[in-house]
């Protein structure tokens, strides 16, 4: 068969599109207004720590959270009647149609000070709480977002697990532990892999749900990039580097994680 | 599903997706303007929705958006799994997937940032056409959306048997025909899927649009995205309802239509592949 230029036009797309904005990211980074080599952005980034750190730190939090969460879920799934197994994934996708926008707006009605829990709450006779604008909601919101993205590729992989191999590990002596440890945790490895990069990457990267939820003293990476490019402290050239050490931030942690995994067999395991 | 606490768990775990939406939906029948107290039923803010310019104008831009990209990201990324599925240099193929799997694996608002410095870039100092505007939409969203149809379209060719291919020469095919009648009915689940996810992606993406849009050009998800951040306006549940009971009944009568199909194929004995 003989497509080889087919692919021609695609190739000039991405070079474009993909290839070359990246490139730009880089220039920007390392220059001024004025078109200038510089290091100041890159040297300007590190006074924002404290965004990178609260960025990552919560990210972790929301990424184990959801793996938590998640994986039994997921196991659960994976051993139901196939009829079961449709109507739990069509449900676990349902919320993912809708938009991220207006599920954050309802956890934003839930949560706020004169809002439902808190309602609930004073009518029962309690002291309301002080649940919006903090962390903790921040980490909500990422985990309500992003537990379909951990679900989906952990059950994709755990209904490849045949459960005479359980049942084997069981006959052999094993208790549930160490089936647990030995034969469903190894052989779903991958699915955890990529659970963990699809809520790690897009809750580092957030940025409108830390504001919707966590008002403005919360900030992650993703606003302060946000605030250089379509905000009030215009600066493209900081927001570049900030973009950059983020992409290496992800590129380390992926990297990280491909310890934690055979290379093969990794095509097909994103939805 | 037999333990009363496997069906407890994932009892919650629902609760915890579906209680927002439930909340969503209630007070968009809400009377007054409060997102806590009820006040009585009422279908104002459903009236106000349609009655809103704005709101109406970017589900046009949506729409538009939408089908222009995703139908010129179907048709660029069929081509392109072609190509690479033909292609004898392995490097370059592999090249090829490095910047296929890019889009897909880099954080959105990257993305949307490196589009808005190449507009920018090349509209202030190459002079072309590129202002912020539906254009840059539509090229930022082919961009995002075709990898998801070559990724959709890749398996399905390797699936197909070659000689099939050779054999419609054999009996007298002419190459066009031999592809028009043996390669494209194999493809075409995978076209298909590729298509309705790239619209589905096109649809609900803000982070990138929000970066590459114009004030009159914006998307629905890029006005959510302003209207949220000013609080208040009651007619946002009531659009999410809306969009809530489209998406639910779409998903329904797929469900019954391939729960019907998988029957078909059970009760002829053969299957379609």
């Amino acid at each position: 068969m003989k497509f080889r230029y087919a692919s021609a036009p695609y190739v000039v797309w991405s070079v474009i599109f993909v290839v070359v904005p990246l490139f730009l990211v880089v220039g920007f980074a390392f220059t001024d207004s004025s078109g200038q080599f510089t290091l100041d952005n890159i040297s300007k980034v590190t006074t924002y720590t404290a965004v990178f750190m609260r960025s990552i730190w919560l990210s972790v939090i929301a990424t184990v959270i959801c793996l938590l969460v998640g994986y039994p879920l997921a196991f659960i799934m994976s051993r139901c009647l196939p009829s079961g197994q449709r109507t739990l994934t069509m449900l676990i996708m349902l919320p993912m149609w809708i938009n991220f926008l207006l599920r954050t707006y309802a956890w934003m009605t839930i949560l706020e000070h004169n809002g439902i829990l808190n309602t609930i709450l004073t009518t029962l006779g309690f002291q309301p709480l002080n649940m919006i604008n903090t962390q903790g909601a921040v980490v909500l919101g990422m985990i309500y977002n992003y537990l379909p993205f951990m679900i989906l590729p952990l059950y994709s992989i755990m209904t490849k697990i045949s459960g005479s191999v359980i049942e084997a590990a069981q006959d052999l002596g094993a208790n549930p532990f160490l089936v647990f440890a030995r034969v469903i945790l190894p052989l779903s490895m991958p699915g955890v892999t990529t659970g963990i990069t699809m809520v790690f990457v897009p809750s580092v990267s957030t940025f409108i749900i830390s504001r919707m939820l966590g008002g403005g003293s919360n900030m992650m990476i993703g606003d302060l990039i946000d605030a250089q490019f379509l905000g009030n402290a215009y600066n493209p050239n900081l927001g570049a580097a900030i973009s950059l050490v983020l992409m290496v931030i992800i590129l380390l942690f992926m990297s990280i994680l491909n310890q934690f995994e055979d290379s093969e067999e990794k095509e097909g395991m994103m939805i | 599903m037999k333990k009363w606490y496997a069906k407890t768990y994932v009892s919650l775990v629902m609760i915890f997706l579906y209680v927002p939406i439930a909340v969503l939906i209630l007070f968009s029948f809400n009377a007054s303007k409060s997102r806590a107290v009820w006040a009585g039923f009422s279908l104002k803010w459903y009236r106000e929705l349609f009655h809103n310019e704005l709101i109406l104008t970017s589900l046009y831009n949506t729409m538009v958006v939408a089908l222009v990209a995703s139908v010129v990201a179907t048709i660029l990324g069929t081509a392109a799994a072609l190509g690479i599925y033909s292609m004898k240099r392995k490097w370059f193929r592999s090249a090829i997937m490095n910047v296929t799997y890019m889009p897909i694996t880099n954080p959105e608002i990257v993305m949307g940032v490196s589009l808005l410095l190449l507009f920018v870039f090349m509209s202030e100092k190459m002079h072309l056409p590129l202002e912020l505007g539906l254009g840059t939409l539509i090229i930022a969203h082919v961009t995002f959306c075709t990898p998801y149809v070559i990724l959709n379209v890749l398996p399905k060719l390797r699936q197909i048997d070659k000689f099939i291919y050779e054999a419609a020469m054999d009996l007298g095919c002419s190459p066009t025909q031999a592809f028009l009648k043996v390669i494209i009915p194999e493809i075409a689940p995978g076209v298909f899927a590729g298509f309705i996810m790239a619209l589905t992606y096109s649809v609900d993406d803000f982070i990138i649009s929000y970066f590459v849009s114009s004030a009159s050009s914006a998307t629905l998800p890029v006005t959510i995205g302003a209207m949220v951040r000013k609080r208040i306006s009651p007619e946002i549940n009531a659009l999410s309802a809306i969009v809530f009971v489209v998406v639910l009944a779409v998903l329904l009568i797929y469900n019954f239509i391939s729960i019907r199909h998988e029957k078909q194929i059970q009760k002829g004995g053969g299957s379609f592949r």
